[in-house]
């Protein structure tokens, strides 16, 4: 008889070895343990097992049904394919924190209850952020803090939601969840952080691009997509997400067109793509739980690849600015005919595997007559195709020749490009193996005359005005600005109330003290200098309580 | 310095070339609107030139509209860092 392992567990506990190994054969250690812990997940039976009691509860370790299947085996493409790209990193704190980060999802996606759901959220967490770290620089430093402290955030949100749902169900098992009462509110804000619902969204936006060249690409597969996958597990259905979704895909396009650091322009797409998800998981038809998850699928993928093409840039010329990149076709070849495949991918070309996932998110919004909605995706699907399909290949490998010569990305990068661009095209001209995984049975044609039609004119219109944008000059330039967003108000907005009521008044309090009754008692209110991270984590603390004291309350 | 080699892209008549060429595709697509009749959900949907008039108008107005968004959030590269 096999022995079950957790799926995940390989990628987890493997990672601890990586340190001890060197040279070549690290490398083959490294690749190996994506396929090894494939291996042992495709060797699963269907069904709930692994049982372990804790305390008066009874954990579910391995749930494996068509939903968590088939992010378990999109998130073992991801980890391959990341581990490859990074394959010339000498660095094994990437190493091994990245294939814990991509091992602990895999274990998230296949937790059957709450508590290992929230072990694994927390471990994802953690883990990630030192990929970010490991810039090492003081900017990057700031960005993973912060990073951290959101995500540890959603995970205490999801913590106090299961403390709440346990009490009031008194079951664990992470399953359906109808959004009433606190516990399934909270878990939903939980789960709504780290998929980046609008106004919850920045920390994608922030820390993303300060990460190192690989470490992004990780990055973009796992977090957000295990967001995904758990309101499709427990939310299903619920009609705010709609709203939410159609939202998300819209509002963060109008940031990626003024951005200038295209790493941050492909964040904010990401930001834009997850919305199209939510929006199925949303509708809840069998229709639009599948184009969620087929979107999932092929936007894994593509995202990947478009982060790596990036990445490849910044690797050789040392920036990813579109105002000092351009004309670098020259110099990357392949980098950009690998760009141009997963810019066609995004923007839902057809024969590119977005045609095939994206449309049946949009034509389960037709059939349940969310006439607004489908009108607000079609819009973002025009401005995707702007921004990622156009923008980044345009002014990375094209626009003005920036007379930067480089060379060629590193090999191991182009033979995970060249991967990812070839799964692209495959999913897009042969959908079919893709579609009998999805958790529910397809009876969807992708490829009809109208549909191939009316999204060609789309984008080609689309482009057209681009063009005409670029050629009359009121396309905006690509400037060197900050654009404010949400993290303003975590990131500055203390700071000016602090700066601008807390110290004033402490200061006439003090005056005031000094000349009446400081003699008496010799009492004054120092203020600390510098406004620092401490506060941060005050915040947290004060978070905490907080949920300490509204749970002894609501008992 | 040593002359490089001349891409066909570097000449500016070229990328006209696209740009008219693009053109002509665009209107190769709405052609088939004219006498193709299109499955279609809503009425509206089936209009000649609806999505090839709502994809440029989309992106025309987005990029206008996030030039009206950058006046308002735009901030030095350092606004964060003071």
């Amino acid at each position: 008889m096999t022995v079950n392992l957790i799926p995940g567990s390989v990628l987890i506990f493997g990672a601890l070895l990586v340190p001890l190994i060197r040279g070549r054969l690290q490398s083959a250690y490294l690749l190996a343990l994506p396929l090894l812990s494939l291996y042992f997940l495709l060797g699963l039976p269907y069904g709930e097992y692994g049982q372990i009691s804790l305390f008066d509860y009874t954990l579910t370790s391995i749930r494996v049904d068509k939903l968590s299947f088939v992010f378990g085996i999109i998130f073992h493409f991801a980890a391959f394919l990341s581990v490859l790209y990074a394959l010339h990193v000498r660095d094994n704190v990437q190493h091994v924190t990245g294939l814990i980060y991509a091992g602990s999802a895999i274990s998230a996606v296949f937790a059957g209850d709450l508590i290992s759901l929230f072990v694994y959220w927390e471990l994802t967490a953690v883990s990630s952020a030192f990929l970010i770290w490991a810039s090492r620089t003081e900017r990057s430093y700031r960005a993973g803090m912060r990073y951290l402290i959101i995500q540890v955030t959603s995970g205490l949100f999801l913590l106090a939601g299961i403390i709440f749902h346990v009490q009031e169900s008194g079951k664990i098992a992470f399953d359906v969840l109808s959004l009433s009462g606190p516990g399934a509110t909270l878990i939903f804000i939980a789960f709504g952080i780290k998929c980046a619902f609008p106004l919850l969204h920045n920390w994608l936006q922030d820390a993303y691009p300060e990460a190192t060249v690989t470490g992004t690409v990780f990055l973009s597969a796992f977090t957000t997509k295990l967001a995904v996958y758990a309101l499709a597990r427990g939310f299903p259905g619920t009609e705010m997400l709609i709203w939410i979704g159609a939202i998300m895909t819209a509002f963060p396009i109008f940031y990626a067109v003024i951005e200038n650091d295209l790493r941050r322009v492909l964040a904010y797409s990401l930001n834009n793509q997850l919305g199209f998800m939510v929006v199925g998981i949303g509708i809840g038809t069998q229709l639009s739980l599948n184009g969620t998850v087929a979107h999932a699928f092929a936007h894994i993928i593509y995202k990947a690849l478009l982060f790596m093409s990036m990445g490849a840039v910044l690797f050789r010329t040392g920036t990813v600015k579109g105002s000092e990149l351009g004309g670098l076709y020259k110099s990357m070849p392949y980098t950009t005919t690998f760009c141009i495949v997963g810019a066609a991918s995004i923007s839902a070309f057809p024969l590119f595997s977005g045609f095939v996932s994206k449309s049946l998110i949009m034509s389960a919004a037709v059939d349940e007559s969310h006439i607004i909605t489908w009108l607000v995706l079609l819009f973002a699907s025009a401005g995707v195709f702007h921004h990622s399909g156009i923008k980044i290949p345009f002014f990375a490998f094209f626009a003005h020749d920036s007379g930067i010569r480089c060379k060629e990305a590193p090999f191991n990068m182009l033979l995970a490009m060249g991967l990812a661009a070839f799964l692209c095209i495959g999913i897009g001209i042969f959908p079919t193996p893709l579609f009998n995984l999805l958790p529910y049975a397809v009876e969807y044609v992708p490829y009809t005359t109208t549909h191939v039609l009316t999204q060609l004119q789309l984008l080609i219109f689309s482009a057209l005005a681009f063009a005409v944008l670029k050629r009359t000059g009121l396309y905006p330039p690509e400037l060197n600005l900050i654009h404010l967003d949400s993290d303003w108000f975590y990131r500055r907005l203390p700071r000016l109330v602090w700066e601008g009521l807390c110290v004033p008044v402490v200061r006439i309090i003090n005056q005031g003290q000094a000349s009446v009754s400081g003699r008496i008692s010799g009492m004054t209110i120092t203020i600390p200098k510098s406004w620092a991270l401490g506060q941060m984590v005050l915040l947290i603390v004060f978070l905490l309580l907080s949920f300490l004291v509204v749970n002894f309350w609501y008992r | 310095m040593k002359s490089e080699k001349k891409y066909w892209l570097d000449d500016s008549r070229n990328v006209d070339k696209i740009f008219w060429g693009l053109c002509w595709v665009c209107l190769l697509l709405v052609l088939p609107d004219l006498f193709y009749h299109r499955h279609v959900y809503f009425s509206w949907e089936g209009w000649t030139g609806f999505y090839s008039l709502y994809g440029f108008i989309a992106c025309f107005g987005l990029v206008l509209l996030a030039k009206q968004l950058r006046k308002i959030v735009k901030q030095k590269e350092d606004y964060y860092d003071s």
